[in-house]
């Protein structure tokens, strides 16, 4: 036990603050609605992440958030795992067609209001899989989408920051 | 007995029971012997195979104009035999070697949903990777399927799979999936109980097929590259590379030393990045939360050497075909060399830290047993293979460069529980950071890209490396153009999922999650 105590103290607290995105990468990340959802979550928002066909290289990233350098939830931003609990869908991946009612019925299982936020060049475009008979390709040809992180796979900066100006305080 | 014994031995054998072994010049020598046969015999020698002892390692189809060829590879003491047969257009079918070896089943029933070829006696008629996206008379991988299908708006959900039902008092069923309470990639598990007891678990994947050995053709190697690196993103390296292997062995075509070393660090480093990520996620399903935030630290730590010294946080894309697309620098090598010190002894401090939590131990040992025989059987590989006495690594028994220039142990484990999975994991990422600097010192001036040969029209390769998971093969072959024909990537994973069925028997439900994850299957690797 006191090893254990003893590497947490010398550890220290190795989160690093994030900038606050400017107004140009609001728009890059493709997002009008932020002010109503300053209004409408004060502040804070329940996610609930979806794999609707990734590589499982966005997950790795999205997993990222959590550790000690990120620390996504002291900006009040958190995982949820019922899509009951969640104001955010966070979806990754193509939509493979295996996948297409699962997303449905997950996004109709969120309460309004709801934003869906489609992370990673897959979510967005369809990547390098694009529309065949086994892919839908971008996340918007299933479901409305609020906004896009793009980047294969968006770095946990770029999904802090794309995050935060989701419910950024002022 | 050598390993050219077994093939002689093996040879004698087929040729007592009659069957005719067509030995065929390849590209593979000497690593990979391939014999063509008739369909007729094809469960038969699967039969004198295992009485070999050899292991069941892929196998695969491809359509070459009005016939089939069904390829199935088996492996023993790092000798492989490519044992490969053909069969009509009209009807095609041959004997299943699923019933011989369990490892076979559900990689001829993925060959059965995308080439309709249908494997006689095979002990399960269920389709596997088909759900709903295509109708069951149509067949993805066959030419005349377009790549864009005829697809419904809605593709309907696959609701009439019959899982194995269990009856009687007491028992009931657990529907998990495919969409996961946390983070991860989708897939639904049956679980039947009785209290908190697992008396059985049935997986069901394919929720995230893509397409992908479809979407290959046609490719250029560079595009082929870059798919292949995304069959399985924490796995990009290592499948970028097997694919790499065997467009380059199709073009006849080798790399040069140093490209060689530094897709060997760059493997390397993949490996350590996902056993820090796993370790700690194995503590943190038991509620151990010290270990995740410890070591998902030690992971962003490297992965961002990653990015400073390749450009990528997950390396995607540094291995194309020919070589690698960026060299290192000597800054690049003392950067990558000195991180490693720091990690040595953190994760000294930590480990013992965790050796004597009493608290994890309850939770880790004995759980998720997996015992020797049962993970010979379904021919497991990688750390879950070697966490119950398998012993057999690619990069030893192949040693594919630079692996031929280094000495190493392979880490081994006859303990088979979640508690033996974590310890070889932590082994691993010892071994694997003595290799980093065994090959950033092997390194020495030279080109990293080899220019590459347009392959003749029809030639064919079989890249095999050892992945962080364990074994990847990747096959190709090559239509004129430089264009590719057919690939198919074999995930360690697709031989890994089904002992997850047998490790969680007799464990209570709520350790699910962690057995699930000391055996970390990919969902999109097994899935493609
Ligand atoms: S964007 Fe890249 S990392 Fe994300 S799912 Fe697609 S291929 Fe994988």
């Amino acid at each position: 036990m006191l090893r254990l105590f003893k590497k947490i103290l010398t550890t220290g607290i190795v989160t690093e603050p994030v900038k606050a995105p400017k107004d140009v990468e609001l728009e890059q990340l493709g997002i009008a609605i932020k002010r109503h959802i300053d209004r409408r979550y004060s502040g804070s928002i329940a996610i609930r992440q979806i794999d609707a066909g990734s590589c499982n290289g966005c997950e790795l990233e999205i997993h990222a958030l959590n550790n000690p350098y990120y620390d996504i939830e002291r900006f009040g931003i958190h995982f949820v795992a019922s899509p009951r609990h969640a104001d955010v869908l966070l979806v990754t991946g193509p939509v493979s067609r295996h996948m297409q009612t699962a997303l449905l019925r997950t996004y109709e299982a969120t309460p309004d209001p709801k934003w869906v936020v489609a992370v990673g060049d897959c979510a967005a475009c369809g990547g390098e899989f694009g529309v065949s008979y086994a892919s839908c390709g971008a996340v918007s040809n299933v479901i409305p989408v609020d906004a896009v992180i793009a980047g294969c796979p968006p770095t946990p900066l770029a999904l802090v920051q794309g995050l935060l100006s989701l419910c950024e305080r002022h | 007995m050598n390993a050219l014994n077994w093939t002689e031995t093996l040879r004698q054998q087929l040729e007592e029971a009659g069957i005719v072994v067509d030995q065929q010049e390849s590209a593979y020598t000497p690593h990979a012997l391939v014999w063509q046969v008739a369909a007729e015999v094809w469960q038969q020698l699967a039969e004198l195979s295992m009485l070999q002892g050899l292991r069941w390692s892929a196998g695969w189809a491809e359509q070459t104009g009005e016939q089939f060829t069904v390829h199935a590879l088996l492996e023993k003491q790092g000798v492989y035999l490519l044992i490969r047969t053909s069969i009509g257009y009209k009807k095609p079918e041959l004997p299943s070697q699923a019933s011989v070896y369990p490892a076979a089943n559900r990689s001829e029933r993925h060959t059965h949903d995308m080439f309709g070829i249908k494997f006689i006696g095979h002990p399960d008629k269920r389709p596997w990777t088909r759900h709903k996206a295509w109708d069951k008379h149509t067949h993805p991988l066959r030419k005349d399927f377009p790549v864009q299908g005829s697809p419904e708006i809605i593709t309907p959900p696959d609701m009439d799979y019959p899982f194995i039902r269990s009856h009687g008092a007491g028992t009931y069923e657990i529907p998990v999936g495919p969409v996961h309470a946390g983070i991860i990639e989708p897939g639904h598990f049956r679980f039947q109980a009785v209290g908190e007891l697992i008396l059985n678990l049935e997986e069901r994947l394919g929720y995230v097929h893509k397409g992908i050995e479809k979407i290959a053709e046609g490719r250029t190697p560079q595009s082929l590259a870059r798919l292949a690196g995304r069959v399985s993103g924490d796995t990009t390296v290592s499948h970028s590379w097997a694919a790499c292997m065997a467009m380059e062995q199709a073009a006849g075509l080798s790399i040069p030393g140093r490209a060689a070393l530094i897709r060997g660090i760059l493997a390397e480093r993949e490996r350590v990045a996902n056993h820090l990520g796993d370790i700690g996620a194995i503590c943190n399903d038991v509620a151990f939360v010290f270990a995740q935030m410890q070591f998902s630290r030690l992971r962003e730590n490297w992965l961002r050497t990653h990015a400073t010294v390749f450009g990528h946080r997950l390396l995607m894309d540094c291995v194309i075909p020919g070589g690698v697309k960026s060299d290192v620098s000597d800054s690049d090598c003392r950067l990558i060399k000195q991180d490693i010190i720091p990690l040595r002894k953190e994760l000294t401090d930590i480990i013992t830290a965790l050796d004597l939590n009493s608290s994890l131990e309850d939770r880790v040992y004995t759980a998720g047993f997996l015992p020797e025989d049962i993970a010979a059987a379904f021919g497991t590989v990688g750390y879950v293979g070697r966490a119950s006495g398998q012993d057999f690594d690619v990069r030893r028994d192949l040693a594919y460069p630079p692996y031929d220039q280094v000495k190493f142990k392979v880490a081994l484990e006859n303990q088979g529980d979640i508690a033996s999975r974590f310890w070889i994991r932590y082994k691993e990422i010892i071994a694997a950071l003595k290799l980093i600097e065994q090959f950033i010192d092997l390194l020495t001036p030279g080109e990293i890209l080899e220019e590459w040969h347009v392959p003749v029209a029809g030639s064919e390769g079989l890249g095999i490396v050892e992945g962080w998971r364990g074994e990847i093969i990747a096959f190709v072959r090559f239509d004129g153009d430089n264009k590719i024909s057919r690939f198919y990537p074999r995930d360690p994973s697709i031989l890994n999922w089904p002992v997850l069925e047998k490790l969680v028997l007799n464990n209570i439900v709520p350790d699910f999650p962690v057995c699930n994850k000391s055996l970390n299957g990919s969902y999109s690797g097994n899935d493609l």
